[in-house]
């Protein structure tokens, strides 16, 4: 995309700008997960200093009511006000799939570069390991490397780290691998640069745009996956807020009727997803309109 | 025909690779415990005497490379050590509760397929109609669904709400006595020995777990479904054979569905994988007595050889269904062919 010539940088923004206002206007659902993510990102950045109530705060007497004017989402077994911990939780919830998702970003970066652009044995050997892993069901080789690194939450971000590399290497290994011996690499090449710095910032930039469509699809599902992590108790401990151990709990609670304590943060869950989903779609209708569906 | 045996041979061999590497990872997942994994295998009410047996049992005093050879030698004769907490071999105790996961898997994949297939062949065929909007809410709704939370929906739903459900506590009743094991599941053990009763006991308890299951991969395989009719449907040679006059039945089930079915059962194979991980968590939900509860039950009291076992026969079981199914469209579909890739 970036590597065909545009006649002044300027205009070629303007274009793009352009191009995000009409799909933005044609599309209003991309518009409408722009405005979900922006909840997420107030409920993560800000969420502590709005909540009504104390999240980690038990009060005995006020345990299990159910939705009211003063708790919205209830009180769990606790007395704890749901609603506080759903709100808080979206720090943590996000965090921890954000920071996956960036350490799989950076590290299938490098490792589907140096796949794709000098190729040979390392290239074999990475293919062979990517095809190693993605051989596991991912969620049980996420759930043995937690076991095995140890139960904390550093480890679920490394678990889903892990699983997800495969999928960022093989698409910039592609990328990468196609403009190898492209002309303008080439001319690159001849003008002095050193093959490094031709990687890095002349070929790898055109990998961009087909990556950020891969990570906003990737939230949500590295978000699905730490928190399926932790409501078979991995990772975050309680009483740490945390959507998926809150659904775990109000769980045990479901079959005697108390169906707030587990559906508001199931709920806000798959809100989260639903959001990277749209916008992962989105996205890509903005990068490559010719994908969509 | 010996060329299919060829490419049989040839796809078999691909997977030594494929499972020496899965190997590899699950020994490096067992030495790879934060500092003497002899401690952690011999469990937490050990002393001196007990850990050092433990360190000489698992060969931990010897080189790294013989280690593994010993490892791997360990999992050729399908022993994956003792489990902790119920101090059984942890081959055994998988096996015991393998028919379990299984029945609760293979239930959900046709109910999913049987659901999946049709409406995608139908969204594809009538663009725009209710089955085509159905489809696409489906698989919007499908991949942002926490599979362990729709459970928790269900059971709310079925069972404190409607009352049509049985309580959530595994595969059978308290009420009812298990039937002798044959093959380990239940609905064919019942339906064997003819007691229809415990049958139908069963079976109410399967439906729910079976439906969280099949919501979650529904949504992959309808998304494929419609697509690969699409493109089968906008092809040459269908439209040769409408122009040839052929019913429209035929032109839909004997052209264009038989050509779409390849990508399916492709992706097929990926939602397994999705399964096999999802089905921890719908186990755990409905107190499914299987291989992932298993594997929960044995993190929480930090059993770490039963875990590591849960994980390599989990990617073995993966593999092995992979294979199967590579080579099930090998056999169907002369076209393909491993020598001319």
């Amino acid at each position: 995309m970036t590597d065909l010539s545009s006649p002044s940088p300027r205009l070629n923004q303007d274009g793009a700008l352009a191009h995000v206002a009409y799909v933005l206007r044609s599309n209003p659902v991309t518009l409408l997960a722009f405005c979900m993510f922006a909840v997420l990102l107030v409920m993560a950045l800000f969420g502590p200093y709005l909540v009504p109530h104390d999240p980690l705060v038990s009060n005995a007497a006020q345990a299990l009511q159910p939705p009211s004017l003063v708790h919205w989402f209830g009180t769990d077994n606790l007395g704890r006000d749901v609603f506080s911990r759903v709100v808080v939780a979206a720090r943590l919830d996000l965090a921890i799939s954000v920071a996956a998702v960036a350490l799989s970003f950076a590290i299938g970066s490098v490792l589907g570069s140096i796949a794709g652009y000098w190729g040979g044995w390392l290239d074999t050997v990475l293919n062979r390991v990517f095809d190693t892993i993605m051989a596991f069901p991912l969620f049980v080789l996420a759930m043995g490397i937690v076991a095995a690194l140890g139960n904390t939450v550093e480890n679920i971000v490394y678990a889903t780290a892990v699983i997800n590399i495969p999928f960022y290497a093989r698409l910039v290994r592609a990328e990468v691998n196609i403009r190898r011996n492209a002309g303008f690499a080439q001319a690159a090449k001849l003008a002095g640069n050193s093959d490094l710095r031709v990687l890095a910032f002349h070929i790898f930039p055109n990998a961009l745009p087909p990556m950020m469509v891969q990570v906003s699809l990737n939230l949500g599902w590295a978000i699905l996956n730490a928190a399926g992590l932790s409501f078979i108790g991995l990772g975050v401990r309680p009483p740490t807020a945390e959507w998926g151990i809150m659904v775990a709990e109000g769980a045990n609670f479901i079959v005697s009727g108390e169906w707030w304590l587990a559906i508001f943060p199931g709920l806000s869950l798959m809100f989260a997803v639903f959001t990277f989903n749209l916008l992962g779609d989105g996205l890509r209708d903005i990068v490559d309109p010719r994908q969509r569906s | 025909m010996s060329g299919t045996l060829r490419t049989v041979i040839v796809r078999l061999s691909q997977a030594i690779p494929v499972i020496l590497g899965v190997v590899v990872v699950s020994f490096v997942l067992t030495r790879a415990l934060p500092g003497d994994p002899a401690v952690y295998f011999a469990g937490m009410a050990a002393d001196e005497n007990s850990i050092a047996e433990t360190r000489t049992a698992l060969g931990l005093d010897k080189p790294m490379a013989q280690q593994f050879l010993v490892y791997a030698g360990d999992v050729l004769a399908g022993d994956l050590g003792q489990s902790l907490s119920t101090g059984q071999p942890v081959l055994q105790d998988l096996m015991t509760r393998l028919p379990a996961s299984l029945e609760l898997t293979l239930t959900a994949l046709v109910l999913s397929c049987l659901i999946a297939i049709p409406l995608g062949i139908l969204a594809a065929t009538r663009p725009g109609s209710v089955a085509d909007h159905l489809c696409r809410v489906l698989v919007t709704a499908g991949v942002s669904l926490p599979t362990f939370f729709t459970g928790v929906v269900l059971i709310y739903v079925f069972y404190y709400l409607l009352g049509v459900a049985p309580s959530p506590v595994g595969r059978l009743d308290f009420i009812y006595i298990e039937p002798d094991r044959i093959t380990g599941f239940y609905l064919i053990d019942a339906a064997l020995v003819g007691d229809w009763e415990t049958w139908g006991a069963a079976a109410k308890q399967l439906i729910l777990p079976a439906i969280t299951l099949s919501l979650f991969t529904l949504a992959p395989l309808a998304r494929m479904t419609r697509a690969a009719m699409l493109s089968a449907l906008s092809s040459d040679y269908i439209r040769t054979a409408r122009a040839a006059g052929l019913t429209e039945s035929k032109v839909l089930y004997a052209y264009a569905f038989r050509n779409a079915l390849l990508p399916v059962v492709t992706t097929l194979g990926m939602v397994f994988s999705f399964t096999l991980g999802a089905n921890v968590l719908v186990e755990k939900v409905f107190a499914w007595p299987g291989i992932g509860s298993y594997a929960v039950e044995a993190l929480v009291v930090s059993d770490y050889a039963a875990v590591q076992g849960f994980v390599l026969a989990m990617a073995l079981l993966f593999v092995a269904l992979n294979l199967i199914i590579d080579l099930t469209y090998t056999l169907i579909d002369p076209r393909i062919g491993f020598e001319t890739r």
